[in-house]
């Protein structure tokens, strides 16, 4: 007997897009969740680092003697003591075969590179004592000249202007250029641009992407276990194969002796997407050691140490026709890696290269970008990737294009997208778009806004000079999402393919589990995809178990980012589960006495066509497990796993429109209403798809208008903690109306796309589009991210929008009067 | 996040706390509510030998009516101070303040003695407590003595209070039927306010007989902008009257630049913000 | 070290503590309460929000000293006899957390905020959770949440 619960059989793929409460939920909301620093072992050891303060400097001592003697410290190490067993941190993208990349060792002895680079480690018995003891190492430094300014730093020679690394000679790591004129997909831009110059508009702008910081909230947490056969390393990670990976490769232990699990994470949104020094260290130390190590950072390091994110320079150029038909593109980039060439850092352009034309029937296209090196934070994945930097860029443009045409933003665009009939389609960057339609999701997006109604209304408070001014953003985006067909990774030099691996298992109560080696840290993939499986076997949601996050349960995969879990995942995902039904159909076919060919599977049934008779999948898992009665020649297990490597990536596309009033007295911003209108194709939860569309919205309309890491003029980050570094409460934002339309992406079985960046790629032009659109009438084309008040007031008196001040707010630092001594002037008491 | 070690004494009378901090001097750190030490001492930007907790101490605790004045004990938390029918009625700016103050978690913990005595110059009570000419009361060895708020705040995170001193409470003279406005400028609501302005006035028949101002943030301390309060007085409680003396919220003024503004942009959102404060006051 | 006594999700507990350990790591630490997190180090984010008599405080800007003799509840003494608590249901029923880390704070102090304001509009409950963080939600789906809880009903 099976304990499957049936399923009615007119419940056929009912389980998707049915707005499913999570799984995963019932442990998060009570509290009992497993969080890295939640880990104790017995005789666990707690690390603390010794960062460097300074931005570049040489470290000529480290006097370790009196942090020694404090109480319960086990060790203290620098860099010359783990030597070689501390392996390095490695670049898996070189982006060109000359790609100038700095050696990172997780630990420098020598010199470090930029402020918050680790220089010592401090283990005790408990945290506070490992901290107590890192106040009292002693380190030396001779300060040297630091690459700091984007700008400067890509200009700079040694001689004038300071190198990141001295000793590379340069900070310019790689150049890296896609031209539609030699790559054969489109024409020259050079040809269009000249043309437009004489008869035509020629629109040309330099865009900020100012730095950010993913922020996840979960700070990063790492252990280390040595003691069994094999050493376990928990970590607070996006990617534990690829960790596993470079563990194997870099420390000398063997892939097969190193297991990872990535338990609960909260939150990574391509910050956890990093191999990263305190992880390598701890290995070194628990190693070294034989004893559980642990290592959890504190807000201040996650936002000093952790990779930062965007930090761009955009000049544009665009050419078009006098009545805006595009003509041509041209994206010089300048790209700040930070101190190192992160994981895949210096690839991060690049994932925006194939995006600038967007949704666009440009003829010709050129992108280029200049990968820099300085002594700030190492930059990387940050939700979107490359792709709301190209987003950001071509829907400014637009709007600009619009304001020099005199036309409406949506009817240049439209004038110049691929029209719905037109797929597929073979863009100018060389993707073959699949699926879209932009003029439905417009119509329906202009709809939910009130679009004419809320021009009437920026009519008359122009008309009457409010103080008030409202202003109506546009950003029609599409992205490439699903990373990514193997192929195309090999082509771009990427160090790994794209595919994705699950396995389906079929237990003999009839339970199921099933195996991903995506790894999620908030997605609800255990949801998700139990609803996939469920349907594909007709078992039930309740049946399914999702496995994920240890490479000793999911010994294969490539892990989660870039919108791809479902897309190239759920797809492994379905093509095992078939597998498992293929297996099954001969079993069924004996136990029922019929010829396999007239077995058919359907509800998780498998009936003889034609007759009642049938038996559900999980009796023939019972089946199957007894090995009684089996057809000669076949294999007692259903099991069944699935690689899956995609053909393309997938498009998912949309229309979101905001509208925001400017306070044209203080510059002040206030979002009045945003709606967006998302083609995501399939969706298989609602629910979930609509918290990571919100979710999204809110990151990137933040870009817009609060996040900034911001260095002062010693390379010591300013905004760096959560007073200075400004993320949105739940008092900053609004309430969202979103919707979707449909195009089924006709690349994966589902017929879905990506959604776990569209809401950052998108939002953040559109907000921008909007302050702009509110002050345009006062003579302004732009205002740099995020848009401070600061800045759009200046903006508005024409007194500039310069670069944010080097300074943070008193409140928590040196400057509260009370290092080192009790302030008594105060009369200690505080608040 | 975690701080060096320290000693720890909650003594239950403020004589034994006076006695103790007279004992440990300067080696000793007063907790209040502890919402702005505690994130101090856990970056150890601070590190006192020993913490002295007045949260023991019942006495500090309340809200009181003493004749033409309030009396509010320093260890008395925002949020009971926020909900004050007293405060309400007879200092309305200070529960304006209050109600958007940090958050609530920190409202029930922080303290309004606390506060003061920490002299955040972008604190949101230093402003309303010179705006109503507040009296703070500070015990030390020799007895109590009174210190008037213009006295109070000496500079950055400096106040009157002695070292061998405690604010035990402050009294508020009544300012019973005045209109209120706290108008707090920030990015984001967490914020400490870029810019705010406490503004409270008496109107009498659509004149504003007398008001008082006070600004946040504009300097290392709290000010008061005197310039607006005298250009105010006998003007219409109109638009244009108070935009014009609103003009004059940057006297005397000294703003810090940051990541928020430079100090030009805070002296004219001193300017809109004062407006908008009086305004609101008078109307309400 | 002090000695403190406290009641802990409703259990007593009593122990040695140096007076610098904050609550929130006796609550971890000694307590195995991980079900209150730490996301910041300067009391911006209230992940580690809880309940101390009866009043929402971060447990991060609080010594464990200063809880002896107090009454504290978690994140998991929040539920009784097996029941979630209804701001636990409505956050799982609207969709309010994805990754999960904010939520302990988010729930504990949207639990505070209707204890005070059992009809809060979207205004206020978006006020009265500006002292916690939340990086995955975009804070829609909890503001919906939070009024389903209150019983107003939850607009999608």
């Amino acid at each position: 007997m099976s304990t499957t619960q049936e399923r009615p059989a007119d419940a056929v793929e009912r389980e998707i897009g049915r707005d499913r409460r999570r799984k995963e939920d019932q442990r998060l909301i009570t509290g009992r969740t497993r969080w890295t620093d939640n880990i104790t072992l017995p005789g666990m050891v707690h690390l603390a680092m010794v960062r460097s303060p300074f931005a570049h400097a040489r470290i000529t001592s480290i006097d370790t003697a009196a942090a020694k003697e404090s109480p319960n410290v086990v060790d203290v190490l620098t860099g010359a003591d783990l030597g070689e067993s501390l392996g390095v941190n490695i670049n898996a993208w070189p982006i060109t075969p000359g790609q100038v990349t700095p050696t990172h060792s997780p630990m420098p002895s020598d010199r470090v590179a930029f402020a918050g680079e680790i220089v010592a480690v401090v283990i005790a018995r408990s945290p506070a004592e490992a901290r107590d003891a890192a106040e009292l190492v002693d380190v030396e430094y001779d300060v040297l000249p630091a690459a700091l300014d984007l700008k400067e730093a890509a200009a700079a020679t040694g001689d004038q202007g300071a190198l990141a690394h001295p000793d590379l000679g340069t900070n310019k790591s790689a150049y890296w250029v896609f031209d539609s004129g030699e790559a054969g997909t489109g024409g020259s831009v050079e040809d269009a641009i000249a043309k437009a110059r004489t008869d035509g508009i020629v629109i040309e702008r330099e865009y900020r992407q100012q730095r950010l910081i993913p922020a996840f909230m979960e700070p990063r947490s790492t252990v280390v276990d040595p003691t069994g056969e094999q050493l376990t390393m928990w970590s607070a990670t996006q990617i534990p194969h690829i960790l596993r990976f470079a563990l194997a490769a870099t420390t000398g232990v063997p892939e097969s002796k190193i297991r990872v699990i990535a338990p609960d994470v909260g939150g990574g949104f391509g910050g956890k997407l990093q191999t990263t020094p305190e992880e390598w260290i701890t290995w070194a130390v628990a190693r070294r050691l034989g004893k559980p190590a642990k290592y959890t950072e504190t807000r201040s390091e996650s936002l000093m140490a952790g990779h930062h994110g965007r930090d761009q320079w955009q000049r544009l150029t665009l050419a078009a026709e006098k009545d805006g038909t595009v003509t041509g593109f041209k994206v010089d980039l300048l790209a700040d890696l930070g101190a190192y060439v992160s994981l895949v850092g210096g690839g991060i352009p690049v994932l925006g290269a194939f995006m600038y034309n967007s949704i666009y029937k440009f003829p010709a296209y050129r992108f280029a970008v200049q990968t820099v090196l300085t002594n700030k934070t190492w930059t990387d994945a940050y939700r979107g990737a490359g792709r709301p930097e190209a987003t950001f860029a071509i829907e400014r443009m637009m709007d600009e294009l619009a304001a020099e045409v005199g036309a409406d933003p949506l009817e240049i665009r439209e004038k110049n997208w691929i029209k719905h009939e037109e797929f597929p389609f073979t863009t100018v960057a060389g993707l073959e778009y699949d699926s879209g339609n932009y003029e439905a999701a417009t119509a329906r997006a202009k709809e939910m806004l009130g679009y004419d109604e809320l021009r009437a209304e920026q009519r008359r408070r122009r008309e009457s000079g409010d103080p008030v001014q409202l202003g109506i953003g546009v950003s029609t985006f599409t992205e490439m999402c699903g990373l990514a067909p193997s192929r195309v990774l090999g082509s771009l030099d990427y160090g790994a393919g794209g595919w994705e691996h699950a396995s389906v298992r079929m237990l003999a109560t009839g339970k199921v589990e099933a195996v991903t080696g995506t790894s999620a840290h908030g997605q609800g993939h255990e949801t998700a995809f139990s609803q996939i499986v469920a349907d594909r076997l007709g078992v039930a949601f309740e049946d399914v178990e999702v496995l994920h996050g240890d490479t000793q349960v999911a010994p294969k995969g490539l892990d989660t980012y870039g919108s791809r879990s479902l897309v190239v995942g759920g797809e492994a995902l379905v093509r095992a589960a078939d597998k498992v039904i293929e297996k099954a159909k001969p079993i069924a076919a004996h136990l029922l006495e019929a010829s396999v060919d007239d077995v058919e599977f359907s509800g998780g049934r498998f009936s003889v066509r034609g007759t009642d008779q049938g038996m559900a999948i999980g009796e023939i898992a019972l089946a199957t497990f007894a090995a009684h009665n089996l057809p000669d020649g076949v294999e007692a297990s259903l099991d069944s796993d699935a690689t899956y490597d995609p053909v393309n990536f997938n498009y998912p596309h949309g229309t979101h429109l905001c509208a925001v009033e400017v306070d044209t007295e203080t510059g002040a911003l206030k979002l009045r209403k945003y709606v967006c209108c998302d083609d995501i194709g399939n969706i298989i939860n609602p629910l979930i798809v609509a918290g990571q569309v919100h979710g999204g919205l809110v990151q990137g309309i933040a870009q817009a208008l609060w996040e900034e890491a911001v260095y002062d003029e010693s390379g010591t980050l300013v905004s760096g903690s959560f007073v200075d570094y400004l993320l949105p409460t739940a008092a900053d934002t609004i309430s969202f109306e979103i919707d979707h339309t449909t195009t089924p992406s006709t690349t994966n079985t589902l017929g879905t796309k990506g959604v776990g960046e569209a809401g950052t790629i998108a939002s953040t032009p559109a907000v921008v589009n909007a302050v702009v659109d509110a002050v345009r009438h006062l003579g302004i084309n732009d205002i740099q991210m995020p848009c401070t008040p600061e800045r759009v007031w200046k903006a508005i008196t024409g007194a500039g929008g310069g670069p944010t001040e080097g300074a943070a707010m008193p409140h928590f630092d040196a400057s509260t009067g009370m290092e080192g001594t009790v302030d008594r002037t105060t009369g200690g008491t505080d608040a | 996040m975690i701080p060096a070690q320290f000693d720890y004494l909650a003594p239950t009378s403020v004589e034994d706390a006076l006695a103790a901090l007279a004992e440990h001097g300067d080696d000793a750190k007063i907790i209040a509510g502890g919402q702005s030490l505690l994130p101090v001492l856990r970056m150890r930007l601070n590190a006192p030998e020993m913490v002295i907790d007045l949260g023991r101490i019942e006495s500090l605790r309340g809200v009181r009516d003493d004749g033409d004045a309030i009396v509010i004990g320093a260890m008395t938390p925002h949020a009971v101070v926020g909900a004050d029918p007293l405060v309400a009625e007879h200092a309305a700016v200070i529960s304006r303040a209050v109600e958007h103050l940090a958050d609530a978690q920190i409202r029930h913990r922080g303290t309004f003695g606390g506060a003061l005595a920490h002299a955040d110059p972008a604190g949101d009570l230093g402003a309303p407590a010179l705006a109503l000419g507040a009296e703070f009361v500070i015990q030390g060895p020799g007895g109590t003595r009174r210190v008037a708020a213009d006295d109070f705040f000496v500079d950055l995170f400096e106040t009157a209070i002695g070292e061998d001193e405690i604010l035990t409470e402050v009294r508020i003279p009544k300012h019973t039927g005045w209109g209120a406005h706290y108008e707090k400028f920030v990015r984001v609501a967490h914020q400490w306010p870029i810019v705010a302005v406490a503004a409270t006035v008496r109107v009498d028949g659509g004149t504003i007989a007398e008001a008082r101002i006070g600004l946040t943030n504009m300097g290392s301390t709290p000010l008061r902008a005197r310039g607006v309060e005298e250009a105010l007085a006998g003007q219409p409680a109109t638009e244009d009257a108070v935009r014009a003396a609103a003009a004059r919220a940057t006297e005397g003024t000294n703003p810090p630049s940051d990541l928020n503004g430079d100090a030009d942009y805070r002296r004219h959102l001193a300017t809109v913000i004062t407006r908008r404060a009086v305004l609101a006051a008078a109307g309400g | 070290m002090t000695r403190i006594s406290l009641t802990v999700d409703g259990a007593r507990v009593s122990d040695d503590v140096e007076p610098r350990l904050l609550l929130v790591q006796y609550l971890r630490e000694r307590l195995g309460k991980t079900g209150t997190v730490i996301g910041c180090d300067t009391s911006n984010c209230g992940a580690c929000t809880v309940h101390l008599n009866g009043t929402s405080v971060k447990s991060c800007n609080v010594l464990a000293v200063q809880a002896d003799g107090a009454e504290v509840t978690t994140i998991e003494g929040l539920a009784t006899n097996g029941q979630l608590h209804p701001v636990q249901e409505a956050f799982r029923e609207c969709h309010g957390l994805q990754c999960g880390f904010c939520t302990p704070g988010m729930i504990m102090q949207s639990v505070d905020l209707l204890n005070n304001n059992p009809k809060p509009t979207e205004e206020e409950i978006r006020l009265g959770l500006e002292g916690n963080l939340c990086r995955c939600t975009g804070y829609h789906n909890i503001v919906r949440a939070v009024q389903q809880a209150s019983g107003q009903g939850a607009p999608a």
